[in-house]
Formats: C-alpha cells, sequence, structure tokens
C-alpha cells in the first residue's frame, strides 16, 4: 500500500499563451490507493490530472517541466509513446462518453485496438470487465443494445468497464459522478474504492465530502500550487495548513 | 457570519451556560455542606434537572449538526468535542448533587470536625472547571495544560483527607459513618477534577488535533 507507483517532481506546467497552471508540484501517487485531488475551481486540479496520461498534448504549444515518475520512467520525456502511455493510464470523464454503439463493442472496441480478435477471447474479457465494473448483471441479456440506452450512471460505469478491459495500471477520474443521481454516484464511488485492489487511482472532484469517502490520500490546490498533501483522515480532520482548513471547512475567501 | 457559524456559536454559548450551571452547583454543594444547610443543598438537588435538560439539547444540536453539515477539520473536533464535553459536565453536576445527598445526612448528625480540606479541594476542582471552559472558549491549550496538572493537587489531597478520616474511625467507632460520608465527598470531588482534566485534554484534541488522553504527551 505504502509503494509508489507515480512519483511527480517539480511539475510546472504552461498552456499555450504562456498561462502558468501548475507551478512547482510535488507529490507522490500510492500503489493501489485512491488519491484525490481538491480545490477550488481553476486551481489546477484537473490541469494535474490531465498530465498523468498527456492528455494536454493534444494541443499543440502546451508544455511541461519537471518529471512524472511512473514506474522509474519520466512520463513527460519526449520518447514516451503516448498512446501505450494512455492504455496503462486511462481516464473517465465528467460525463459518460460511451460510442455510439452496442454494449458489447464499447468495451471490445479498446481489446481489438491491442489486437484481441477472437471471439472467445473478446467475450471472456468483455464480461471480467463488466463484472469489475458491477455492470453485468444489469447488462449482460443486453449486450448487443446500444450503450445509449443505459441510464447514465450505468453508462459510467459502462465507460469504467471499457478502460478496465485494456487492464490499465492507473485510472484517472475526472468529476466521475458530477452528472449522477446520489445512487449512482454511491455505485461508483464504492467500484473505485473495491478497484483500487487493481490499479491505482487519482481522482479529481468538486464534492469533498465525496474525496473524504473514497479516497487514501488527498492535495489540496490553490491557484495552481500543492497547498498541503496527506492522508485523507488528516487533512479532513485536522489539517496543517490553515489554507486547508478554511476550504475544507468551506470559510473559503 | 454564515448560518452555520452562528450554529456553533450558539453552540458554544450553550455549554458555556451548562458549565457555569455545574460550577455553581459544585459551589453550592460545598457550600452547603460547610454552612450546614440542608435547604441550600436541596435546592441544588432540584436545580440539577435543568443540566441534564441541557445535555440532551446539545446532544442533539450535536448531531444534527454532524448530519446537515458535514462537518470537517476544526467545525469536525468542534462539535466532537461538545459532545464529549457534556456528557463529563453532566456527571460533574450528579457529582455535585451526591456532594448535597450526604450533606443533608451529615447536618443530621453532630459535626465531626471544621472542614479545612475539602473546601480547599472544592476551591481547586472549582477553579480548573472555570479555567477548563476559558480554555474551551478561547481555545487556548496552555490552560488546558494547566488544568491537567492540577488534578494531581487534588488526587494528593484526597489520600491526605482519607488518611486523617481513617484516624478519626480508629480512634472513635461512633465517627465512622460520618468519616465515611466525608470520604465519599472527597472522592466526588476528585472525581470532579477528573472530568475537569478530560474537557482539558478534549481543548486540547479541538485545538491541536491531537489525543492525548491515557498518554504521558502532557
Amino acid at each position: 500500500m505504502d509503494q509508489l507507483k507515480i512519483e511527480v517532481k517539480n511539475l510546472n506546467f504552461h498552456y499555450a499563451g504562456n498561462v502558468h497552471a501548475l507551478k512547482n508540484i510535488s507529490l507522490p501517487v500510492h500503489e493501489n490507493s485512491v488519491t484525490a485531488l481538491i480545490g477550488p475551481s481553476g486551481c489546477g486540479k484537473t490541469t494535474l490530472l490531465r498530465c498523468f496520461n498527456r492528455m494536454h498534448d493534444l494541443y499543440p504549444k502546451n508544455r511541461y517541466e519537471g518529471e512524472i515518475v511512473l514506474d522509474n520512467v519520466n512520463i513527460l520525456s519526449g520518447d514516451v509513446d503516448v498512446i501505450d502511455l494512455r492504455s496503462r493510464v486511462g481516464m473517465v470523464f465528467q460525463k459518460p462518453t460511451p460510442f455510439p454503439m452496442s454494449i458489447f463493442d464499447n468495451i471490445a472496441y479498446g481489446l481489438k485496438l491491442k489486437g484481441v480478435t477472437k471471439r472467445s477471447d473478446l467475450s471472456e474479457k468483455v464480461e471480467t470487465a463488466l463484472r469489475q465494473s458491477a455492470l453485468w448483471n444489469e447488462v449482460k441479456d443486453k449486450l448487443g443494445a446500444s450503450a445509449y440506452e443505459l441510464s447514465g450512471g450505468q453508462q459510467q460505469r459502462l465507460v469504467i468497464a471499457r478502460a478496465l478491459a485494456v487492464k490499465p495500471e492507473v485510472l484517472l477520474f475526472d468529476e466521475p459522478t458530477s452528472a449522477l443521481d446520489p445512487i449512482s454516484t454511491a455505485k461508483i464511488e464504492e467500484l473505485a474504492i473495491n478497484l483500487k485492489e487493481e490499479v491505482t487511482i487519482i481522482i479529481v472532484t468538486h464534492n469533498m465530502q465525496q474525496a473524504a469517502r473514497m479516497s487514501d490520500w488527498t492535495g489540496f490546490l490553490m491557484l495552481g500550487e500543492l497547498i498541503e498533501f496527506g492522508k485523507t483522515d488528516k487533512i479532513f480532520t485536522a489539517p496543517s495548513e490553515k489554507l486547508t482548513e478554511d476550504y475544507v471547512t468551506g470559510r473559503f475567501g | 457570519m454564515s448560518i452555520f457559524d452562528e450554529e456553533l456559536r450558539n453552540l458554544k454559548e450553550r455549554i458555556l451556560k451548562m458549565g457555569l450551571l455545574v460550577e455553581a452547583a459544585i459551589r453550592d454543594s460545598i457550600k452547603s455542606l460547610v454552612d450546614r444547610d440542608p435547604d441550600l443543598a436541596g435546592e441544588v438537588i432540584k436545580r440539577d434537572h435543568q443540566i441534564n435538560a441541557l445535555d440532551v439539547e446539545i446532544d442533539e444540536e450535536c448531531i444534527r449538526l454532524l448530519a446537515i453539515r458535514q462537518p470537517k477539520a476544526g467545525d469536525l473536533r468542534f462539535i466532537t468535542t461538545a459532545m464529549k464535553i457534556t456528557t463529563d459536565l453532566e456527571r460533574m453536576g450528579d457529582l455535585a448533587e451526591d456532594i448535597c445527598e450526604r450533606a443533608i445526612e451529615l447536618n443530621e448528625e453532630p459535626p465531626l470536625k471544621p472542614y479545612i480540606d475539602i473546601p480547599r479541594m472544592a476551591e481547586i476542582a472549582q477553579g480548573m472547571l472555570i479555567d477548563v471552559l476559558d480554555a474551551f472558549v478561547r481555545k487556548d491549550t496552555s490552560v488546558a495544560y494547566d488544568v491537567i496538572h492540577r488534578d494531581d493537587e487534588v488526587d494528593n489531597l484526597t489520600v491526605q483527607i482519607f488518611n486523617e478520616l481513617v484516624f478519626f474511625m480508629i480512634q472513635d467507632p461512633r465517627a465512622v459513618s460520618r468519616a465515611v460520608k466525608i470520604t465519599y465527598i472527597a472522592k466526588y470531588l476528585e472525581r470532579i477534577a477528573d472530568h475537569a482534566t478530560n474537557i482539558a485534554e478534549m481543548v486540547v484534541y479541538m485545538v491541536e488535533g491531537r489525543m492525548i488522553r491515557h498518554t504521558e504527551a502532557k
């Protein structure tokens, strides 16, 4: 549990146009645990999350400085295969993003890209992923149905199953439940907690209660700086920094 | 000030009110003993329901705030401390009531001896309560630590009183019943001081986020 999966070292990030969005961030990401990033809007938490699978590369002129070391390799270095990185570090977004195809094909899609073509292999891996994301019992009789027929919460679990199918080592959650009702939210939270046995999870959330419930570690960011990082229990019961205290007790600003 | 801040302030005021009622109960219980005033003792016993009512009221308010506000960090520590403090205060109120009961019984017999150490002990215990309430309100851990250290004085006085009363008992068997009752009173005061110490330890937790109960970190 205390093994480090990722280590962020003096990370600076500039958006095109020279917006200095992350300032000298250093933090550990512990393996098989949930790390939550919290902070007010514009603090840089989503920007930081997107560094972990180099989503920022999709826009030219974005610039990283420093290191993000994943299993002893700096993933920010030029020779890293970004496509390979993104299959090792999966991402789940705020709104469910199912593909316009059947439930089965949504999950088989990534597997086929990875070269899995045998029907029996595909079926087995799809089922495993759906079981892992606690969706199997709800969809097993309608795998051929369109993914759009599922509810929002089910779609989000489908997307998680899709990410899990390619066996990622790290899963990034960007506000994964902000578009969901409380019951679906609870299911996703429980799912994430169960998944940490197999993957390392980093979650960005506006919902502090959610961060408190789900995570083992919490980082609080403000204006692009990491103000405090520590055990979640500590951050929510006795934070060290006044700014953290003000934020978690809702007395910000 | 936000509605939540207002609720917290209100909670703090009610705890203070409860603390002051308990302090008055302790003061009057000892006065009733020393002055041999059973009417005053009866009055203290009658007043105890006010303390009990506040205990329930404060607990309910804390539970409501936990459910509605989902407090964190300093707010969480304040509310959980409030819940524990009221339990200690309520027990102190009960002990004052016990002192009054013994005072009424002792008043039915001739005085055994002038009270010297008991009022001294009571004064220390009362001072501890007043100071710990002050530490709670001002979030002052140095005062809280001072209260914790004063508990030893009370413990020493308890032993001293006990030894003295044993001597009385050996000398004159007719003194036994009274001496035992006075020993009880010393024990009640010692417990009152212990509760003040518990509150002081909770104040340290509330301010610093550190549990010092059952540790040597005092």
